[in-house]
């Protein structure tokens, strides 16, 4: 499955990145420690946080992640979107809370 | 010609719910002058509303008080935030007021957040919970600080919760800090060749009281020229000879 796939049957906000969304996805990650994400998620994981700071990017890149979804209609940093657009790793949002949107992409990924 | 001045940058009061009751005025200069310090950080989560009283005490004894807070940006990173003045310190109140969430504060549960004269008679109650986290990203409180010619230290980085690497992975790289702060159990010299990246740095290391008997533990010497808020802003960042080193 792409991140486009994702982005169309949840129904999520692409902030930036666009040129990222044929990346595949293997998986996710909910986690809002980046510490955490920088030692235990997984390359293709899409990482579903409300952190908001560039640094975000940084590990996202770091760990060759698929993309990055932003939950409770949090938005990201100015400078974030900068450097997803750069990267081409695309940062989503959706206003669903991380229970609730963990849960419906865990089965959309595994069914 | 350069003098150290021992001091101490992270202490909690009786305001910060986890600091204990006896955290008071009298106690903060008794203890700090008996110990030899010549200045004291005061910094509650979230609140500076204890710093006038120990400063006022402070003055007539001699002691140099730095006057903030430490503040938890909405990443839970804890910062150490110092400014020079009354007006400065009223604007800082002011933000943190501001971007503080409205959650009552439970005194059974999390402590009470009072703040004291110097004979502890109560002087007020900060009423919502002074360890959440402000509505302000780390680079806002950054800049916000920075516009009042302030102090600004990550806390702790070297601890695994509420430390800048374990929220943010790492210190990002245009970040404009003062210093940055270790632990006091921390072993720089270890944690640095862990963290080559961040040898470029300026370090203090702080007792982080928040009971009596953690009061004036630990020390740096900061080298000055003469006791003053711009002096020890000089050397945190290491400008002009002025330095401070670990002890």
């Amino acid at each position: 499955m792409t991140v486009k796939e994702v982005v169309e049957k949840m129904g999520l906000k692409v902030f930036s990145g666009e040129k990222g969304l044929d990346r595949e996805v293997l998986g996710g990650y909910t986690s809002d420690l980046l510490s955490d994400v920088m030692g235990h998620a997984k390359e293709g994981e899409i990482w579903v946080s409300l952190q908001t700071h560039k640094n975000i990017m940084a590990v996202a890149g770091l760990k060759d992640l698929a993309a990055i979804v932003l939950v409770k209609g949090l938005q990201p940093e100015e400078d974030t979107v900068t450097v997803s657009n750069e990267e081409g790793l695309p940062i989503l949002g959706t206003d669903e809370q991380c229970f609730e949107f963990t849960g419906k992409l865990y089965a959309l990924i595994h069914n | 010609m350069l003098k150290p001045y021992k001091g101490d940058l992270h202490n909690h009061t009786v305001l910060s719910p986890c600091g204990d009751i006896e955290m008071t005025p009298s106690f903060y200069v008794d203890a700090a002058k008996k110990a030899g310090y010549s200045i004291i950080g005061v910094s509650d989560h979230n609140s500076t509303r204890q710093c006038a009283e120990i400063c006022a005490l402070a003055r007539e004894k001699g002691l140099f008080i730095l006057t903030g807070a430490e503040i938890c940006t909405k990443e839970e990173v804890h910062c150490l935030a110092f400014v020079d003045g009354e007006e400065r310190l009223a604007l800082l109140q002011e933000y943190l007021s501001k971007y503080l969430p409205p959650i009552p504060n439970d005194p059974e549960k999390f402590g009470y957040q009072l703040w004291v004269n110097r004979d502890e008679e109560i002087l007020g109650e900060e009423e919502y919970l002074l360890i959440s986290a402000i509505d302000q990203s780390i680079d806002e409180v950054e800049r916000f600080v920075h516009l009042l010619d302030g102090i600004f230290i990550p806390a702790h980085i070297d601890k695994n919760k509420n430390s800048i690497l374990s929220q943010l992975g790492f210190v990002p790289f245009d970040l404009a800090v003062d210093s940055l702060e270790v632990s006091k159990r921390c072993n720089l010299e270890s944690f640095l060749s862990q963290n080559s990246y961040l040898k470029g740095y300026n370090y203090i290391h702080s007792s982080d009281a928040h009971y009596r008997e953690d009061f004036a533990v630990t020390a740096c010497n900061f080298y000055l020229q003469s006791l003053s808020f711009d002096e020890i802003k000089m050397a945190l960042r290491r400008e002009e000879g002025r330095y401070v080193e670990i002890i």
